[in-house]
Formats: C-alpha cells, structure tokens, sequence
C-alpha cells in the first residue's frame, strides 16, 4: 500500500530525515517509535503533504485507488486525503469560526465525490457522525463547536480518532496520538482504533512511549533514530525498548553518520 | 496636490445651488454659511496632514462633478432590488434626495418620523434645528463641504419610551451619466430617552458609474435608548466614498454600530462616538474587504467624557490584489472617566503579497482608573490550518476560502439583525472562491 525508499528531507538546508525505508502492506499496523527530534512527524507530515519540507531524495509509492502504484509527492494533500490518507496530527490545529460538524461533512463529501460516490446529506451525516462519536466516547457538544477550539488536550485527539472515523482512510497515520491522554482515555482511542482495523486498511502509529502498544497490538515496529530507521521487528521489539530505552542506538545512529 | 482652483471647483457654482433650495430654517442656513466658509479654509486635505497621511483625495479632487441632485439616470425600482433587505422599511434616497416614489409607505407610531430631511425641515423646524450640524464640527473638511450642501437626507425621529418595531433601512443608491455625480446626504437620527431604533444606512452606486459620495449622518442615543445601527458601504468600484458618522451618547445609552464595505475605490470613514454621560455602553465593529486597487480608510474616534462606560471595537478587513487599508483607532478618555472600560482590537487578513494595512492605535489617557486594552494583527492565511483543512480533503481554494469567512464571521456573529447578517454571509459565500464549500461547511 505504502513503500517509502531512501527518504531524504530536510527545511532551510538542515536534513531531518536521512533515508527513510518502510512498506506498509494493506491491513497492517506498523508502530514507528523514536525518541523527540528524532523526525516522526516530520515523516507523518511529509506523506500527509505537508510542502515546508525539501525533499532531497527519495520516493514514496501509493497504491491508489485503482490498485496503481502512485508517485505520493505528485499528489495535493487534498488529493491524498481523497486517496484515502489521514493524519491525525500530533498538534491538532484550532479553527474558531469553522464548524467541526459542517467541515467535517464537506471533507466526507469531498472525499466520497473523489470516490464517486453520492453526497450524504445533513441527516445522514448526523447520523454518522453520532455513531462515530460512540466510538471515541466523545462528548456531542464538541461536534456544535469551531474545529478543536477551546478543546482540552484529550478531547482534541479524541477529535482527530473521530474525524478518521468518519472519513474513514485506508491509510491512517496517527502521530503521537497518545500522548496527553490518560489511561482510560488511552484504552478508549486505542480501542476506537482496534475496532477500525480492517484488511484494507493500514495503520502507522506514532508513538514514542510503548503504553499505547499495549491496547493497539502492531504487526511491525520500527525504531526511528535521527532520521533513519535504526531498527525493525515484531512487537516484542516494542517491549525490549521499554526496557532499555533508546540509549543503546546512540552508538549504532552515530557510526551510520 | 491639488490646485486651488480644483479644490473650489465643489463651489464654484453654489450660488445656483442656493436660489434653487426651499426655504430653509434659519439654523440650517446658517450651518450651511458656515460650512461654505470652513471649506474655503480647509480645502481638500493632502497626505501632509496627520489625519489624511496615508489617504490621498487627490483623485477626489482632480474629478469635475455635476450636482446630482434628484437626477434618476434610467434607475427603476427593479434595479433597487440588489441592495434591498427582507423584512425592513425602504426609504430610497437617490444622489441624497428622498424619493417618495421608490420608498415604501409605512404607518409607524405616532411621533415617530422617519423620511426625508427636508421634509422634516417644514414639519417641525425646531426640531431639526436643535440637533442637525450640533453634533458633526465643521473641522473635518468633509464635514464642512457636506454642510454647506444640506439640502436632504434622512431624519429619523424616535420619541421618548417609544420602541420602534420596524426595522429602518435607509438606501442610498447614486446615480451618474456621462458625467461624474456627486451627492451630500445629510442625515439625523434621534433616538430619545428610552427609545428603542434599528436603522441600516447604505450607500449603494452601479458598476462603472464614477461618482462622489459625502454623507453625514449625526446619530443621538438619548438616555437608556437602545441603537442598532448599521452602515453598508456598497458604492460603484469607481466611486469615492467620504464619509462621516457621528455619534451622541447619553446616560445609560445602549449603542451599537457595524460597518461593512466593500464598494468603492477610494473610501474613508470617519466614526466618532461622544459618551457623554455615566453607564453608556458603545459598540462600533466593522468588516471591510478590499479588491484590486480600493483604498479603505476607518478613522475612529472614541471619546470618553464621563465615568463608567465602556466602549468596544473590533474592525476587521481582508485585502486583495493592491487593495490598502488604513485604521486608526483613537480613544481619548477624560479626566474625570474614571472606570472606563475600552477595548480595541484592528485585525487585518492579507490575501496578497501586494496588499497592505496600516493599524494605528492612539490613546490619550487622562484618567487614572481606566482600562484600556488594544491590538492589532496583520497576517496572511494561517499555513497550519491551511494543511490542516486540506489534510482532511477540502481543496486548497476552498480552504482558503473557509478561512476567510472564519476570520470575517466574527463580526457578523456580532449582528443582532438577522436579515443583515444573513445577507452579508450570502454574499461573502458569493464572493469567495468556491463559496459553495464554504456555505456547507459553516
Ligand atoms: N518546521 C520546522 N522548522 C524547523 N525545524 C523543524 C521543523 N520541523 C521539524 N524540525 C526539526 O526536525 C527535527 C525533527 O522534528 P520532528 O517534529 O519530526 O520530531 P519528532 O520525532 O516528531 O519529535 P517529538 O517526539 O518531539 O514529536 C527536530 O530537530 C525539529 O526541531
Ligand atoms: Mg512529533
């Protein structure tokens, strides 16, 4: 579904990401862990389309619609999103005097026209939208409120789950989705997350604390360690690294430099 | 700058002008001498002066007029239709003269007036002499070439305890022909102790149509009287628009006025409101959009004569293309307005790299327990929130667009008047690009 080769990026000069490698087939759930300034979201970002960052070098390849392989940098971020990608983002952004519920609805139907299929309209989208809203345990009145604005920590992530659901991607990047949630907050996104796992749908989950991977089981983890993908394995490697943290790639990370 | 001769030019016919006017009371006469010599004086401003430094009238200047007068050009009640608001009393004034015929008859409660100027001239003198040209000085020169012109407009006459139901819209559309216009619409409100009025003034013209607009509208709140006011700047692209409203607040007055334009090539306004008693509560909002080369200029005066009121502002304006803007927000609090409370806010949202606000904040303090607060921002769309939209599928113009109307909403969300609100955000989902996203995502 994904396959991002050799993936250098940087801004203003400065090289973030130095050779990226990672395939994400169709159903999985890859866990992408690292410690801060490590270039996570840099990574999340770039494939969400984000423009600020130079691409030095590289290719990401996505399976679109039709089963193509399609070159991702050629792509629109809108044209992703109607592709099928979703980010939530690790700073949901707050946008006073934009309706989360409207917005929300006229990016479905942004996405469903791409895909064309009909509009839903307000009735059915309510609909959806309160059985989504079940899902994340969300409160109904932060759908009547500017998108995240006012919004505690939790409630904004909470929101990005609930956006995802409704739009329902094939390929969902949560960055850091976690972190500021507490525990039973946690149990509840992750389990929003299990229930949305599917065949045709891929996860890459960031995350920089293992917590998370107890309640959303990863088929794969990777470590991501100064811009490059230090390691990979299962999800005992997840585990190992709660153990001994991320002191022990320092060496590995600056000999490969 | 302007020559001499040029700057006169708005005069030099007057004495036609005066033997064609009706008898007018003694008072207006005698605003209209004084106006005449105050212009004389004043002249067209130019960009040395403080006040007009960064809006040169130039163009405003080296433009030959014909007086207007009640001249149609072709205009019908059809071609009204656009600038009509549901739901509100039309009175239509064309090129500043009242116009029975495309304005609706309406029964309101006895006492109250509402209608043309000189019509209340000959209906109750004293009246209007009491009020008209007491509250608007003479040394604003625009203030001074629209006196010396008084002849109609709209007064509006509201008397004490009376709440006045109808919504008043007071519709000024220019006409021109071949040859630049101009008009001088000089209006009253007086809204008395305990009174309660709506009144939407706007200044409408036809694409393509050069003219020059110079109203003065001098609104009274009276004591504990409630005002909703609201003033539409609509006029031609290639019109001038310089304008002045004046406000007289008494105690306990509930005072609110939105400005919104988007009309004209050169527009400037001049609000200034006078607390001039304990407990009054003032609101003076506007929005303002600019397109290609319009030049739209707010200078606000809030003054603050007596203790315990509090006044806010919030203006708004989102240029385009080469548009500018100009806001200067000057608060002057008294010495003994102890506890006034004055906020400021000027926000200006850049479309283009070539657009341009410039924000001035002045406040003179002269009492110790006070609080005043003011800001002002210039920006571009908001890059983060841009991805964001786009990120969940909305197309980058229409992102824009919804961020756009977010920034403008604010101040529609302040309009206690539905019909103009919802008038105004149809036409914003209109004039944005891909406004259809946007009316269904709001
Ligand atoms: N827009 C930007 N401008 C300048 N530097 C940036 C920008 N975005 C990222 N960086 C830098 O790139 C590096 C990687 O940042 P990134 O946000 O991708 O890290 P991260 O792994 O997500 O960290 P965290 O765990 O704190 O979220 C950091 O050193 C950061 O300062
Ligand atoms: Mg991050």
């Amino acid at each position: 579904m994904l396959e991002i080769k050799n993936l250098h990026a940087g801004i203003d000069g400065a090289e973030i990401l130095k050779g990226v490698d990672l395939k994400v087939g169709a159903g999985e759930v890859h866990a992408v862990m690292g410690p801060n300034g490590s270039g996570k979201s840099t990574l999340a970002q770039i494939l969400a389309g984000r423009d600020e960052y130079e691409i030095t070098e590289g290719q990401v390849l996505f399976s679109n619609l039709q089963g193509a392989d399609e070159d991702l940098f050629e792509l629109e971020p809108e044209e992703r999103a109607r592709e099928g990608i979703f980010l939530a983002f690790q700073y949901p952004v707050e946008i006073p005097g934009v309706s989360n519920t409207y917005f929300l609805k006229a990016a479905l139907n942004a996405i469903r026209e791409h895909r064309g299929e009909p509009e839903v309209d307000a009735i059915e989208f309510l609909k959806l939208a309160r059985e989504k809203m079940k899902l994340v345990e969300m409160d109904e009145k932060l759908l009547q409120r500017p998108v995240n604005h006012g919004f505690s920590g939790g409630e904004k992530k909470r929101n990005e789950i609930f956006h995802m659901a409704v739009l329902d991607p094939r390929l969902a990047i949560l960055d850091e989705t976690d972190s500021g949630l507490d525990i039973d907050a946690l149990r509840i996104v992750a389990s929003g997350v299990n229930t949305m796992r599917s065949e045709n749908r891929a996860f890459l989950v960031i995350t920089h604390y293992q917590r998370l991977l107890r309640y959303i089981e990863p088929d794969f983890v990777h470590v991501l360690m100064d811009g490059r993908i230090v390691q990979s394995g299962g999800p005992e490697l997840a585990r190992q690294l709660e153990e001994s943290g991320y002191a022990t790639y320092d060496e590995s990370a600056t000999e490969a430099a | 700058m302007p020559a001499v001769a040029e700057e006169h030019s708005l005069l030099t016919d007057y004495g036609d002008f005066e033997s064609s006017l009706p008898q007018q009371p003694e008072a207006v006469a005698d605003l209209r001498r004084r106006g005449v010599a105050r212009f004389e004086e004043l002249g067209f401003p130019s960009t040395r002066q403080e006040e007009w430094r960064f809006t040169n009238v130039a163009p405003v200047a080296k433009t030959s007029y014909v007086r207007a007068g009640g001249r149609l050009h072709g205009l019908t009640a059809a071609k009204l239709e656009p600038f009509q608001i549901p739901g509100t009393v039309d009175l239509v004034f064309v090129n500043g003269r009242y116009s029975e015929e495309l304005s609706r008859q309406e029964e309101f409660p006895s006492g109250v007036f509402a209608g043309s100027l000189a019509a209340a001239m000959a209906w109750n003198p004293d009246l209007v002499s009491a009020h008209l040209g007491r509250y608007a000085g003479l040394d604003h020169p625009f203030v001074a070439l629209n006196s010396a012109h008084v002849e109609d407009g709209a007064f509006v006459y509201v008397p004490r305890g009376v709440k006045l139901e109808q919504t008043l819209h007071l519709l000024f559309v220019a006409t021109a022909g071949d040859q630049a216009t101009v008009s001088y619409p000089r209006n009253l409100i007086v809204v008395d102790e305990s009174a309660e009025a709506t009144v939407v003034e706007s200044y409408c013209g036809y694409q393509g149509d050069v003219y020059f607009t110079c109203p003065v509208t001098e609104i009274v709140g009276g004591a504990n009287s409630v005002v909703d006011h609201y003033r539409l700047g609509e006029e031609s692209l290639d019109a001038f628009h310089l304008g002045t409203l004046k406000i007289h607040l008494e105690r306990d007055a509930n005072f609110f006025t939105h400005s919104v334009n988007h009309g004209g090539a050169i527009v400037r306004n001049d609000i200034q409101a006078y607390l001039g008693g304990e407990g009054i509560h003032c609101t003076l909002n506007g929005l303002y959009l600019g397109r290609k080369k319009q030049l739209v200029d707010h200078h606000m005066w809030v003054d603050h004569a007596k203790p315990h009121c509090h006044s806010y502002e919030l203006f708004k304006g989102i240029l385009e293309d080469q548009s500018r803007a100009v806001f200067n927000g000057r608060i002057k609090v008294h010495e003994d307005a102890q506890k006034t409370d004055a906020k400021q806010s000027s926000q200006h949202l850049l479309l283009s790299d070539k657009a341009l606000a410039q924000s001035n904040p002045q406040l003179e303090i002269f009492a110790d327990d006070v609080r005043c607060t003011h800001g002002s921002t210039t920006g571009q769309i908001d890059e983060e929130a841009l991805f964001y939209l786009r990120s969940r599928g909305i197309g980058e113009e229409a992102a824009k667009s919804l961020l756009t109307y977010a920034f403008a909403v604010e101040v529609l969300q302040e309009f206690r008047l539905e019909t103009v609100r919802k008038d105004l955000e149809e036409f914003l989902f209109t004039r944005l690009p891909k406004g259809d996203v946007v009316r269904q995502a709001v």
